[in-house]
């Protein structure tokens, strides 16, 4: 281990011969402090202790109200995780990281809410042709359907 | 870069911000993006397994439902595993800031040991299911459930291996700025898969296990 100590002094010299030393300071700052991660760790404990509490003691009686809170908190914990982990801000890297994230959302809503609004009417016009059991056995949340009687 | 601003400036009229355009001389800046970029189209895989879980995730044929199967305990302890992870790899980044190798490796080992015991009870959780028949082969449900959280836990696996990696590197070559590039990408990776880790817990388990 000894050997190795002298690695990083070594680092801090190459650093500095190469003008790394200037840039590594913004780095620091980019890249969080004990108080971010913290503000951020329990933020995002309360975050996640608050859906197990709602689902594992049932505090919630109507099933998609319940699935509507889990979600606006897991999104809420995402956004903590972007800018309190992942240090996301709208300057990181000229504004680069920003556009692609923004990109990547856009193209994965279109994705979820694509899939979800085809197969969702794909079910719905499969109906008549299923037989009764095979319906209940392959799909049994859509005798919940608004079309189903 | 330079000539396709110059270029520009010479048709267009001269540009007054060109904040997108300033010449990188930051070699790790460049490594950064492109590993973002690289999230970003992990992200996609992601989203397309979540979709395929919101299509499938209530077509049990006649199998097992969520609600009968989902040991939400289990899923709590790995999920703070995994969120404590976060925070101790978040710490193994101060330590490295401030040069001291010795409780950064300190940090990456504890982070790495989380991240092993995750993939204990997932694996546990995984091998209880196949055992009770509840194999991915057993209904739509159940092949997209086991394709989104085994995609994720191979994607900690490797984190882990990448882990294991990097603290061989600094302990041979200590905290230059190669491997402070590298810290940086697993980082990022490992604060990643904590953020698909939220969508699985909430869409999968707990949503799962809803009535």
């Amino acid at each position: 281990m000894s050997a190795h100590q002298e690695h990083p002094s070594h680092a801090e010299k190459y650093g500095d011969q190469d003008g790394f030393d200037v840039h590594h300071h913004d780095h620091t700052e980019d890249h969080g402090s004990l108080k971010s991660y913290t503000i951020g760790f329990v933020l995002a404990v309360i975050l996640t202790a608050i859906p197990f509490w709602l689902v594992m003691t049932k505090a919630i009686g109507n099933s998609s109200t319940a699935g509507f809170v889990l979600l606006a908190l897991a999104a809420v914990q995402v956004v903590v995780h972007m800018v309190y982990f992942l240090h996301m801000n709208s300057k990181s890297e000229g504004g680069w990281t920003i556009l692609a994230l923004i990109f990547t959302i856009m193209v994965v809503v279109i994705m979820l809410a694509g899939s979800l609004w085809v197969m969702y009417h794909l079910n719905e016009n499969m109906m008549p042709g299923m037989s009764q059991d095979l319906m209940q056995e392959a799909v049994p949340q859509m005798q919940t359907m608004p079309g189903m009687k | 870069m330079s000539e396709i601003s110059t270029s520009s400036a010479a048709t267009t009229a001269p540009m007054p911000s060109s904040r997108f355009y300033v010449k990188e001389h930051h070699p790790e800046h460049g490594t950064l993006l492109g590993f973002w970029m690289y999230l970003m189209s992990d992200c996609l895989i992601f989203a397309s397994l979540f979709a395929t879980y919101a299509v499938l995730g209530r077509n049990y044929a006649g199998g097992p439902t969520g609600a009968e199967i989902f040991d939400l305990p289990v899923v709590a302890v790995n999920t703070s595993l995994l969120l404590l992870s976060s925070i101790t790899y978040g710490f193994a980044m101060l330590e490295m800031q401030k040069k001291q190798l010795n409780r950064t490796v300190l940090w990456l080992v504890v982070t790495g040991l989380l991240g092993a015991g995750f993939i204990y009870f997932e694996l546990s959780e995984f091998i209880h299911l196949i055992h009770e028949g509840a194999g991915p082969q057993r209904s739509g449900f159940l092949t997209s459930f086991f394709a989104l959280v085994a995609t994720h836990g191979l994607h900690v696996s490797f984190g882990i291996v990448w882990l294991i990696t990097l603290i061989f590197q600094i302990k041979k070559h200590g905290l230059t700025p190669e491997n402070g590039r590298r810290l940086m990408c697993l980082s990022m990776f490992w604060h990643f898969l904590d953020v698909i880790w939220i969508g699985v817990f909430t869409f999968v388990y707990l949503m799962g296990v809803l009535p």
